[in-house]
């Protein structure tokens, strides 16, 4: 592979065609930590899409009515219920962050390390206000509106189970998302990527194309956040 | 291989970015209007699948780097996706019959 020129490769259909019949690595150039983290991705879609079909098939299917997001989570602003508002901020936070995850890619490509470790930095620290929300909202739906797994005062009953799980296994992957930006971004300033420092658990040396491996998951939380966002609080 | 990195750095711009970005902002403040102005029924589910799948696309295309990538990999990643969708199908098929048969031995009584 290290002598690799992909512009001389055919593109599109034909260059897929003869990439598999190669009878050598399919994904040329393509990091193998980058392919890895690519199938991990697609099997966790299938994951995320088990929960949200799931949901859909059981709000379609109750015959009670299913609690109203909209009002569900409002917010109060001086006295007047706005709708959605917390959610809308989180949604802008999340967004933010996801471009400056493509910055410091960009950067990392660039072997950028100041701005690169910034950028994963600011990412960082964007995820953590994203986690910190959501314990907020978490809370105000537990304490203050009684919402549980078997049961809530706005309807159908099923609502606090999906939401918990559904919003919960986001904010896992987040919070999972964050302390890796946290490790990464040491290890940038550090300058493990300009000096190809051999990691902890690995002899191989280190390469800034780790910071396009973490980018690809973190646009992952995010795409995810799109759906949920519009499956579970916008429908 | 330096080369042929170089080359490929030098094709995402700074300002590609940042008008995915742009865009993302908008259009998630769209989404968020079809909540605000309370639009209702078939326009509402169909505004927000636009919206989502506008937004999904651009970071999965640009943000995830896609666009760039050879199509050995798009194709993998993009086939299955396609199950998901016939999953959705069915399952739409099946919340249909039991929300009917509920009704039905509910409200209606069965024998």
């Amino acid at each position: 592979m290290s002598d690799l020129n992909l512009d001389k490769l055919p593109g599109g259909f034909k260059g897929m065609s003869e990439d598999i019949g190669s009878d050598q690595t399919t994904f040329k150039g393509v990091n193998w930590g980058k392919a890895m983290m690519w199938i991990f991705l697609l099997s966790d879609t299938f994951v995320f899409s088990c929960f949200l079909v799931a949901y859909m098939k059981v709000r379609a299917s109750v015959v009670e009515p299913w609690p109203y997001p909209s009002e569900v989570f409002a917010l109060e602003m001086m006295g007047v219920p706005v709708p959605l508002l917390l959610i809308a901020i989180m949604t802008f936070v999340l967004i933010t962050s996801s471009g400056t995850m493509a910055l410091a890619v960009k950067y990392g490509y660039e072997k950028n390390r100041k701005m690169c470790g910034w950028f994963v930095l600011l990412t960082a620290i964007g995820g953590l206000t994203f986690v910190g929300m959501q314990a907020f909202e978490w809370s105000k739906l537990i304490f203050h509106d009684g919402v549980r797994p078997w049961g809530n005062p706005f309807g159908a009953e099923q609502f606090g189970a999906f939401f918990f799980m559904i919003t919960g296994f986001h904010g896992t992957h987040v919070s999972i998302g964050v302390i890796f930006l946290f490790i990464f971004a040491r290890k940038v300033f550090r300058g493990d990527f300009d000096t190809g420092r051999r990691g902890y658990f690995t002899t191989m040396k280190s390469d800034y194309v780790a910071i396009e491996i973490l980018g690809l998951y973190w646009h992952f939380v995010d795409l995810v956040w799109v759906f949920i966002f519009a499956f579970f609080y916008l429908w | 291989m330096a080369e042929a990195k170089k080359e490929q750095t030098s094709t995402h711009k700074i300002g590609i970015y940042l008008w995915i970005w742009g865009l993302l902002f908008v259009l998630s403040f769209f989404s968020y209007m079809v909540d605000w102005y309370n639009f209702q029924g078939l326009l509402r589910w169909s505004l927000i699948l636009f919206f989502m799948f506008l937004k999904a696309g651009l970071i999965m295309a640009f943000f995830m780097h896609l666009f760039w990538e050879r199509y050995a990999l798009v194709n993998v990643l993009l086939w299955p996706m396609t199950a998901i969708a016939c999953f959705v199908g069915l399952m739409v098929a099946e919340g249909k019959y039991t929300v009917f048969s509920r009704l039905f031995y509910f409200f209606v009584g069965g024998a």
